[in-house]
């Protein structure tokens, strides 16, 4: 075991993915000499030369048309958008394109590509360095979306996604790239899509979630354990497949569900899991189903004490956990 | 896709002439009766490619059929059987049938893949293939082969945004890649003049660093000529070329669309002199390689050819809805 930081565990699954297959490329703006802006890329290109680490102009159109375009002639790219609040260009290739690849050629061809952005806020990053954008990816069939929390996850995931025959949305929360430290092995490892995990065991309430929310959950529950109420907290990893089968356990277990999530909460990940929830294990429930998600304003703001008031926090979550508990 | 080696030489032989011809007169009437097919209530949709057919024709046999990519839009049917596809498998599309090769008919007619012939037609939204055609080429380069991808499109695609980053990508790496603009004039209903203002879209190619011919696209010789050196400079590492094929369309947009609207028949008249199957037919009666007798033959059995294919397509199944599911994931 090796502790390591979130960062590390994304550019260690690349790496290692670079050196196990040669059909693997990576291209993205600033990724090159420069190493991405988060050094998610840091000496890949003197590693592994400029053909296969392509700096791109500043096009994310083109650098997911472009992967595409070599993921359906046997290529294996990961595409990097530098920030998750450029992807809007690249929706019509990823969403109208990638997603259908296999479907619309009835299996003749297929995408087998990863899409990489950083998302998030807490990071002083404004109305367009900080935006959540997986509700639109995690809607569509034909994609598969993943948003890891820990190093361990994100390094198993994020190997299993290059690996995948199909377009994947890997989704990484800035704020954890340096903040989260954790084991990871030494020896080779995958985590498979779609599989949530059970981040820590309890019985009076379930609370699922993802990203960054992960982390500010565990504390809620720490700090609420010393007042005698047990959360178990579900880490769904996955975005799409979502692994319901995890979720409907726990509940039925707890009879007390709260999501939680940085995106906004309307048509969000959370009123999927709500539904659900309602359909299968309705007479399960001694409670409302809760969702605790970010406001209905169009982004994050800058100024410290507003971006404060968007963000999801501990304090936050220990104040929903104890409403939902004493329901 | 498949990957077999069979290098054109640059040069037109008469039987080369004699052979396009063929493809061009089967293209002709299979198109004739898909818009007839489609009047009968039978195909919901065409989009015809009458006028085009000496520019795709002429560029497929300047490339290695089997070999070389083919990223194709909607008006692309002559590339589409100059490469080897039957008319009984282009009507099975058009009626929406089982056996449709390309995407088991979930999509439009002619849309989909066929690796055998290393098609590929996913979208309806223009340009958008324009950056995956790059893809393709970036992945020739990157394996070391020397396939070359050609991308068609028209002159309304050539205003979108990704036309552009496409291009701007492909010479940057100098990709094996031919930007192929078929400028019919039209980008549905509105004329060049209001899509762009400038004369000509090979002009664009300059802010690229890269060749940009215009050529006449009803003369299949001088499209195959042009078609021709643009493969051989992607072949030999000296990047893309852009080819812009100034040709005719001799219909509506597609079968929903009314060019009466916005189009003279004093104008229709004009563009019906350079038929391009007219040129190609004079050419070679001039030259002595078709006489009455042999076109005769021709006409016969591309009539023939469509009027079986036209049986097969309407006696088909439609797809099982048992396929529905099928193909959205490996597993």
């Amino acid at each position: 075991m090796t502790i390591l930081t979130v960062i590390e565990a994304v550019r260690d699954a690349m790496r290692e993915e670079m050196v196990r297959d040669n059909n693997v490329l990576i291209m993205g703006e600033d990724i090159g000499s420069r190493g991405g802006v988060f050094l998610a890329t840091d000496g890949f290109q003197k590693e592994f030369g400029e053909e296969r680490i392509i700096d791109t102009p500043l096009a994310e159109s083109s650098i997911v048309g472009i992967a595409l375009g070599a993921a359906m002639s046997g290529m294996r790219p990961i595409a990097e958008i530098e920030f998750a609040d450029f992807i809007w260009p690249t929706i019509n290739q990823v969403v109208g394109e990638a997603a259908r690849v296999r479907y619309g050629t009835n299996g003749k061809l297929h995408a087998p590509m990863v899409l990489r952005a950083p998302q998030g806020g807490g990071v002083r990053g404004g109305l367009y360095h900080s935006q959540s954008v997986e509700a639109i990816f995690a809607h569509t069939p034909g994609l598969k979306v993943v948003a890891p929390a820990t190093p361990f996850d994100a390094k198993g995931l994020l190997k299993s996604a290059i690996r995948d025959d199909d377009p994947v949305i890997f989704l990484e929360h800035k704020r954890t790239y340096r903040l989260v430290r954790g084991e990871v092995p030494d020896q080779e490892f995958t985590i498979p899509i779609g599989k949530g995990d059970v981040k820590r065991q309890g019985s009076d309430i379930t609370v699922v979630t993802y990203g960054l929310m992960v982390h500010h959950c565990i504390e809620a529950a720490t700090d609420l354990a010393s007042d005698g109420i047990s959360v178990e907290i579900i880490d769904l990893r996955s975005l799409r497949p979502i692994d319901f089968d995890l979720i409907l356990a726990s509940v039925k277990k707890t009879g007390k569900i709260l999501i939680v999530h940085e995106d906004n909460k309307i048509l969000g990940v959370g009123a999927e899991i709500a539904a659900l929830v309602s359909e299968k294990a309705f007479e399960y429930l001694d409670g409302p189903v809760m969702r605790l998600a970010g406001p209905e304003v169009p982004a994050m703001p800058f100024s410290p004490p507003l971006e404060e008031m968007y963000m999801v926090n501990s304090d936050k979550i220990l104040s929903s956990i104890k409403q939902l508990i004493t329901y | 896709m498949a990957r077999k080696s069979k290098p054109s030489n640059g040069l037109l032989t008469d039987a080369d002439l004699k052979s396009m011809y063929e493809e061009m007169v089967l293209c002709r009437k299979l198109d004739e009766r898909l818009w007839m097919l489609n009047r009968q209530g039978k195909a919901a949709i065409v989009a015809s490619s009458q006028g085009h057919e000496a520019g795709q024709i002429g560029s497929v046999h300047a490339l290695n059929k089997g070999y070389d990519t083919f990223y194709i839009y909607y008006r692309d049917l002559a590339v589409m059987l100059s490469l080897g596809m039957t008319p009984t498998e282009i009507i099975r599309g058009f009626l929406a049938k089982e056996g449709e090769p390309l995407s088991g008919a979930r999509q439009f007619p002619t849309h989909g893949a066929y690796p055998e012939y290393n098609i590929v037609n996913l979208s309806n939204v223009v340009a958008t293939h324009l950056p995956q055609a790059v893809g393709a080429a970036l992945a020739a380069k990157m394996k070391g082969e020397q396939n070359v991808t050609i991308v068609y499109f028209g002159d309304g695609a050539s205003s979108a945004g990704d036309c552009h980053e496409a291009m701007n990508f492909a010479s940057i790496h100098q990709l094996p890649i031919i930007f192929f603009c078929e400028n019919n004039n039209y980008a549905i209903s509105v004329p060049m003049e209001k899509q762009m203002a400038i004369d000509s879209v090979s002009s664009r190619a300059e802010g690229y660093g890269i060749p940009g011919v215009e050529i006449d696209g009803c003369d299949i010789i001088s499209v195959h000529r042009a078609t021709f050196e643009a493969a051989q400079r992607a072949r030999s590492g000296k990047g893309p070329s852009l080819i812009e094929a100034r040709v005719e369309r001799y219909l509506p947009h597609t079968s929903d669309d009314d060019d009466s609207l916005y189009r003279t028949e004093k104008e229709l008249e004009k563009a019906r002199e350079r038929d391009p199957l007219k040129i190609l037919r004079a050419l070679l009666f001039s030259s002595g390689i078709l006489d009455e007798t042999v076109d005769g033959h021709i006409q016969r059995n591309a009539r023939e050819a469509v009027d079986n294919a036209t049986e097969i397509g309407e006696q088909a199944s439609f797809p099982s809805s048992d396929t529905f599911y099928e193909h959205i994931y490996a597993n």
